[in-house]
């Protein structure tokens, strides 16, 4: 099952190796993850999606990472109301026959054309995790050239 | 003032009377402040033995133990008393030096990555890149070792750091709010626990480390008397419920005690004090005190429910919490009668002694052991390796004090016991320090006996010496057909190798000797290498195969 999971950090360096390795000791693949600074500087803010293989393994990291000096505290969103959001930049073939697909894709969809040049346009999406898949499904379709993600965010409601 | 003089004032200011260390390029600075500093300066011969040797200061005292490498290879030798020091939760501040600043992550001569290598074998760790941050973080590292679970931390110093100037000042108090651990149990979980208590007829109390480092033997033999539940203790926890009362049961798991294993598997509820229930305590999990209910207390909220399933858990300080169970129970207008259960324990204990079988051929050494207790009264601070020296010395001697039971329990190093008892000695020089070696294990980091020399530390050091690595023998007799690979040792003679150290070395083959040659060794005030010549293929019995259910013991002359 996956998880998001929110770290509030000190700000300071070493910080992320140390939370990394709690995962990555134990073979884990962080699935995705962003770091930014929140309204105060001093602290970072860590959302981690982890796919748990076993939720037992994942209890442990959370009590784990919590108990990680520079980590203030760990919240999992699993079972909690949030709202999450990634950010995608999608540079995407201008060919022929793809330019009614493209049309059709900036009508349905929540996409933003923040660069458009002769050979491709740059797009701008941002939505939440179901709704980016999709995205990126139907994008796959009119032509890829490169795509970018950032990892996921999340704040409770 | 300069960087490596901060280093020595903060230090004064944290109390620290002895620092074990070794020199080198990137720590020169700091060694040149040592020169006259108020502290003690012990320079063993490799720099895992100073931080064993720190180790051993700091769980001998209960005291922050200190010790200091140079870079690189300095450092990366601290590691393996680092990671010892971790997995038995002890409070020691390991700093090492580090290549200058700008230099870091260019492959400087003796650099290593000292944080990204310590990071998941320390509590914490440092690297110091502003003479300013200096103090402060000196002041966080004492903290977080001696607070909470105890543990080591490291703090990487770059030489330019220690020869920049700054104005020293240092904190007065600290407040992480990333770091706040939980001193005293929820008194719901408290009202919990005491309901539980007062319905169950087996009740067990399984101590571990956590109730030496918290201090709270007394509280643990107030409230097992009170609630008359026999009390097991780990390998950790000697010394935290006297081995020689009468609800002691002695060690549990792998090698503990028949009766220990029992009282556990029939158990209705089990106590665990400050104990993270290690696979070698459990054994099989599922058949692990199946009909108990367990509470746990622990002040690592990570150890709950990592490896048993805990139906009450209880986050705090085992000496806090002790005492709020017993003010608790003095509520309670009536405690379930354990008349039967202990009566039935004490049936175990006589049916299923620790025992073997006596010779007059070989010297047995278990013997050794009891000698040993007999004639220290109980009262040496007992250091083992690791291995069957370590197993012997936890079944036939016994442990009525906290903090004199040196062991390395969580990593099981070999080549711990001698630097460790080197600490110990320094930190309590009335005391009589007995290392219990084994061949294997003595020969680790047996270039310690020039530091011994060197300072005229009195520290002895048994050497079960049975010419082979013993435990891994016996498993190999056990369970691999008697293919002794790699375990047959061809060893040096040791009293020889004792004298050209210039340390006293004597050599024993009779049992008709034992008693006389562990007389002279004790009588002695200098180092003395007793070099005993033990029954070769002694294995430790009981035993429970690993992955076994602990009920399920092997060997043991019943």
């Amino acid at each position: 099952m996956k998880h998001t999971i929110q770290a509030l950090v000190e700000n300071k360096f070493g910080v992320l190796a140390r939370v990394a390795s709690l995962f990555s000791a134990r073979g884990y693949n962080i699935e995705s993850l962003a770091v930014g600074e929140t309204q105060d500087s001093s602290i970072s803010c860590m959302t981690i999606v982890v796919d748990a293989q076993d939720e037992r393994i994942l209890e442990q990291i959370k009590k784990q990472l919590h108990k990680l000096i520079d980590v203030i505290t760990v919240v999992d969103f699993t079972r909690k109301e949030y709202l999450d959001r990634e950010l995608l930049l999608v540079k995407v073939f201008k060919k022929e026959d793809n330019q009614k697909d493209i049309e059709h894709f900036l009508k349905k969809y929540p996409a933003k054309v923040i660069e458009d040049r002769k050979e491709y346009s740059i797009l701008e999406v941002c939505e939440e995790r179901h709704q980016a898949e999709e995205i990126v499904k139907e994008l796959k379709r009119i032509g890829i050239k490169e795509l970018v993600r950032t990892g996921r965010i999340a704040i409770s409601k | 003032m300069k960087g490596a003089q901060i280093f020595v004032e903060s230090l004064k200011k944290e109390k620290v009377d002895v620092i074990f260390g070794y020199p080198g390029g990137s720590v020169l600075p700091i060694f040149d402040c040592l020169y006259d500093a108020p502290f003690k300066l012990i320079l063993p011969r490799h720099e895992q033995a100073a931080a064993h040797a720190a180790d051993g200061y700091a769980r001998s005292t209960g005291k922050v133990g200190v010790c200091i490498a140079t870079s690189g290879p300095g450092a990366t030798n601290l590691t393996t008393g680092i990671a010892t020091a971790y997995m038995d939760s002890v409070p020691m501040v390991a700093f090492t030096g580090q290549v200058k600043t700008q230099l870091i992550g260019n492959d400087a001569f003796q650099e290593a990555d000292v944080t990204g290598v310590t990071r998941s074998i320390s509590k914490h760790n440092y690297l110091v890149k502003d003479v300013k941050d200096l103090a402060p973080t000196i002041k966080e590292a004492f903290y977080i070792a001696r607070s909470g679970r105890p543990g080591p931390v490291v703090v990487d110093l770059p030489v330019d750091v220690q020869m920049q100037e700054t104005e020293f000042n240092y904190p007065k108090e600290i407040e992480l709010r990333s770091y706040r651990p939980t001193y005293f149990g929820h008194p719901g979980q408290i009202k919990k626990a005491v309901k539980a208590i007062s319905k169950a007829k087996r009740p067990v109390i399984i101590a571990g480390g956590g109730v030496i480092i918290a201090g709270a033997s007394n509280e643990l033999k107030h409230f097992a008397q009170t609630i008359k539940a026999p009390v097991t203790t780990t390998l950790m926890g000697f010394g935290g419920f006297p081995s020689t009362h009468r609800l002691a049961l002695g060690m549990p798991g792998m090698h503990g005690t028949m009766y220990a294993n029992m009282a556990i598997t029939e158990s209705d509820l089990l106590i665990s004090v400050g104990c993270r229930f290690d696979d070698r305590v459990t054994g099989k999990v599922d058949a692990f005190a199946p009909e108990a209910k367990i509470v746990h207390i622990d002040i690592d909220p990570t150890s709950i429910s990592k490896n048993i399933n805990v139906d009450i858990p209880i986050v705090g300080d085992a000496k806090n919490i002790l005492g709020q169970l017993i003010e608790e129970i003095a509520e309670l207008k009536k405690l379930p009668d354990t008349s039967a259960w202990n009566k039935k324990i004490s049936e175990w204990k006589k049916k299923h002694p620790l025992s073997y079988r006596k010779s007059s051929a070989k010297i047995k050494p278990q013997a050794i052991l009891e000698e040993l207790y007999k004639q220290t009264k109980g009262k040496a601070i007992i250091v083992t390796e690791v291995g069957q020296n370590q197993m012997w010395a936890s079944q036939f001697y016994k442990y009525d004090y906290p903090r004199h039971f040196l062991s390395s329990g969580g990593l099981g190093t070999m080549g711990y016991g001698f630097p460790a008892a080197i600490g110990a000695k320094v930190a309590n020089p009335d005391k009589e320090v007995v290392v219990i070696a084994g061949d294997g294990s003595f020969q680790m980091n047996i270039q310690e006996l020039a530091t011994l020399a060197t300072y005229d530390i009195g520290v002895k050091v048994i050497i079960l010496n049975n010419h082979c690595l013993g435990m891994v023998r016996q498993w190999q007799e056990l369970f691999y057909n008697r293919r002794y690979s790699a375990t047959i040792l061809k060893n040096p003679n040791f009293v020889k190798v004792a004298g050209g150290f210039g340390v006293k070395g004597i050599k024993v083959t009779k049992p008709a000797e034992m008693k006389k040659a562990v007389k002279n060794m004790l009588s002695s005030k200098s180092a003395v290498i007793a070099d005993f010549w033990i029954e070769e293929e002694e294995n430790v019995f009981p035993m429970v195969p690993a992955g076994e259910a602990i009920n399920r013991m092997i060997g043991g002359m019943a």
